[in-house]
């Protein structure tokens, strides 16, 4: 029978199954950072068990730490306090830990497919809900809670019922200025915030395979704002491409034998999914959300809807509600709507070819002077590369700032935070009542349209730039 | 994990759908190194105003919600964030259930590991228990999970949707973990045959 990508990581990775019990999965990669980790460690310490598999677990430290300065003592006790427990935890353990001053510090779901960590056909999980990202590498992964983690450092593996299966298809050639984000913010706002739930999305069609690998990561990364379990992408001559030579990636006769096994992991012709999905590529504009939540997403050049256009009262309340957050009238449009912050980073859109992105808008241009621009690389290589090719520069020399790697305004445990009332276009995934700071309100965009409008001072369309 | 036995209560309402994890536990106070002592962080930034009094028209604040062991949510609940501090404030609080029409899958599979039984109930039911709790702040359900059954006013009753395996767990005060564990040898030979 004809087998999805999802079906065939699925059932290689299956060690027991007991009737009316949860699968019990074993898992290939275990990534763990410092916010949802130390209480899995404490539970392993309490029970006397140690973590099975050292050599498929990483450690990093991202969402806390600061992107200003990481070498000075943290300023936060609580933080210290949590990078502290986490050096231990993976010394007590035997954890590889890339942590401060580490070459390959960074956000989790950037290194782990920048080492060559993530492969396809791997089951990859972390206990943060943007693990999907890795699924772009044709990986099945998805975020867990603590106590998940917990049973994966104890027995590789996990109790896990298997979930439904939703196609994505996306054909067509997407126009100059449109690119991976606004790929997925359209999927969201077509799916809603729970369209996913319960299901593992897998992004085909031609929009697809012409993206780069971490465009795909883009795409991917978002699949939980949909309420998916994961998202993948078939592997194919760009993942294989991307991951040769990666430092572990396998190398001589082991490459030829996985490049092999991957090239089999495609969905079969005629395999089928639960629910799919079809989209445009071609018709799309730049996406740019209005709301509180990454399902309220539309085309930059339109007006924000009315609740009292909305026949359910419970969503004509929430609109009503997410409007008076944000501080926006309906059928205002969002072009020209002042903006305070620009923050260009995240585990979305934090890698090389994002920054590239927002500096081919901001070269040779200034920032508009009432914005503070945030430009923070997704990791210390990072950095390095950009660096290498003088994009720092280019975003110094137009007036914004350029950071150390982490999770930064993403989720504003670090020092990174808007004050209330500011407005950000982001680059980031989650736009929150207060995600990026108590009273703050968040437009979610592309880098191209985040730097578009740091020149700007105001939502911008970066179209009428390039 | 305390066990669920069957339970009678009053409930919180809190309509707003698509709640997400970031609401109900901030993530500035994630950096807790414990599981307990988060209930007094629950929905803070909803719960206190900026001088950190709280707010007397949020769910929380109200005289009926002191006692009451049932959330009452909107459609969607748990959305975003793993976090799983989400569920263990809103157990350290005094939650035993959540009632909605679906849970997101993470916070979902976080609470049936916390002895925080989510209930999803049709939406007919669902806007019923609303309006009944807008009418009658007082209104009571009973909770008997071993029947699958939430008890409605005027002593009707609704089933519920649980796992065979979820449902003993909570039952009986069952941690998953102890069940993955007694996999250890086939966990062995699965990795034999792989990693040879």
């Amino acid at each position: 029978m004809p087998q999805t990508l999802f079906e065939k990581i699925w059932n290689r990775h299956v060690v027991a199954s007991e009737p009316d019990c949860p699968s019990v999965l074993y898992i290939d990669l275990h990534l763990i950072h410092e916010v949802t980790s130390p209480q899995a460690f404490a539970g392993l310490r309490a029970r006397g068990l140690r973590v099975r598999r050292p050599d498929r677990t990483v450690a990093t430290l991202d969402h806390i730490i600061p992107t200003r300065d990481q070498l000075s003592p943290l300023a936060d006790p609580l933080a210290a306090r949590l990078v502290d427990q986490t050096e231990r935890n993976c010394r007590e353990f035997g954890v590889r830990l890339h942590g401060i001053g580490s070459p390959h510090q960074g956000i989790v779901h950037v290194i782990g497919p920048e080492l060559g960590l993530t492969q396809p056909g791997m089951t990859i999980v972390c206990g943060d809900s943007h693990t999907a990202t890795h699924g772009a590498m044709g990986a099945l992964a998805f975020g867990i809670g603590t106590s998940e983690v917990e049973h994966v450092l104890a027995t590789q593996c996990l109790l896990q019922r298997r979930p439904g299966t939703l196609e994505v298809r996306i054909e067509g050639r997407l126009q100059p200025g449109v690119s991976a984000k606004d790929i997925i913010l359209a999927v969201i706002a077509r799916l809603g915030v729970d369209g996913g739930t319960g299901r593992t999305i897998e992004y085909r069609g031609m929009a697809v395979r012409a993206l780069g690998m971490e465009q795909r990561m883009t795409v991917c990364n978002m699949s939980i704002e949909a309420g998916a379990r994961a998202g993948m992408v078939a592997p194919d001559d760009t993942t294989f491409q991307y991951l040769a030579g990666r430092p572990f990636a396998p190398s001589g006769a082991s490459w030829d034998a996985a490049l092999a096994e991957w090239r089999a992991l495609a969905s079969d012709d005629g395999a089928e999914f639960d629910r799919s999905l079809e989209l445009d590529a071609s018709s799309l504009e730049p996406m740019i959300t209005y709301g509180t939540n990454p399902g309220m997403g539309f085309p930059i050049s339109a007006c924000v809807p009315d609740p009292d256009s909305i026949d359910d009262a419970s969503r004509r309340r929430a609109l009503a509600r997410s409007l008076e957050d944000m501080g926006l009238a309906p059928n205002q449009p969002l072009l020209g709507h002042p903006v305070d912050v620009v923050f260009i980073g995240s585990c979305t859109n934090s890698r090389l070819s994002d920054l590239r992105d927002a500096a081919s808008v901001l070269r040779g241009r200034k920032v508009h002077p009432k914005l503070r621009v945030l430009v923070v690389p997704g990791s210390r290589a990072v950095k390095e590369a950009a660096e290498a090719e003088g994009l720092d520069r280019v975003f110094r020399e137009a007036g914004a700032e350029w950071r150390e790697p982490g999770c930064s305004m993403c989720i504003a445990m670090n020092g990174d935070e808007l004050a209330p009332g500011q407005y950000c276009v982001s680059t980031s995934n989650r736009n929150f009542e207060g995600r990026q700071g108590k009273g703050g309100r968040t437009f979610l965009a592309s880098p191209l349209t985040a730097a578009a409008s740091a020149i700007e001072g105001t939502v911008a369309d970066v179209r009428r730039l390039v | 994990m305390e066990p669920i036995r069957s339970f009678r209560s009053r409930l919180v309402p809190l309509p707003n759908e698509n709640v997400d994890t970031d609401q109900i536990t901030p993530a500035r106070f994630l950096k807790t190194t414990e599981k307990t002592g988060l209930g007094k962080v629950l929905f803070y930034d909803w719960r206190y105003d900026s001088e950190g009094k709280p707010k007397p028209e949020f769910t929380l604040n109200q005289p009926d919600a002191a006692g009451a062991s049932v959330l009452l949510a909107g459609n969607n609940f748990g959305c975003g964030s793993s976090r799983e501090h989400s569920p263990w404030a809103l157990v350290d609080f005094g939650f035993r259930a959540v009632i909605s029409t679906a849970f997101a899958d993470i916070f979902r599979s976080n609470c049936l590991k916390n002895g925080l039984l989510p209930i999803v109930v049709p939406a007919a039911v669902h806007r019923e228990l609303f309006l009944g709790r807008e009418r009658d702040p007082r209104l009571e359900v009973g909770v008997d999970l071993a029947r699958q059954r939430l008890e409605l006013p005027e002593g009707r009753s609704v089933t519920f949707p649980i796992d065979g395996f979820s449902k003993k767990c909570l039952l009986e005060g069952l941690d998953e973990l102890g069940y993955l564990v007694s996999f250890g040898e086939k966990i062995s030979a699965f990795e034999a045959a792989r990693e040879p």
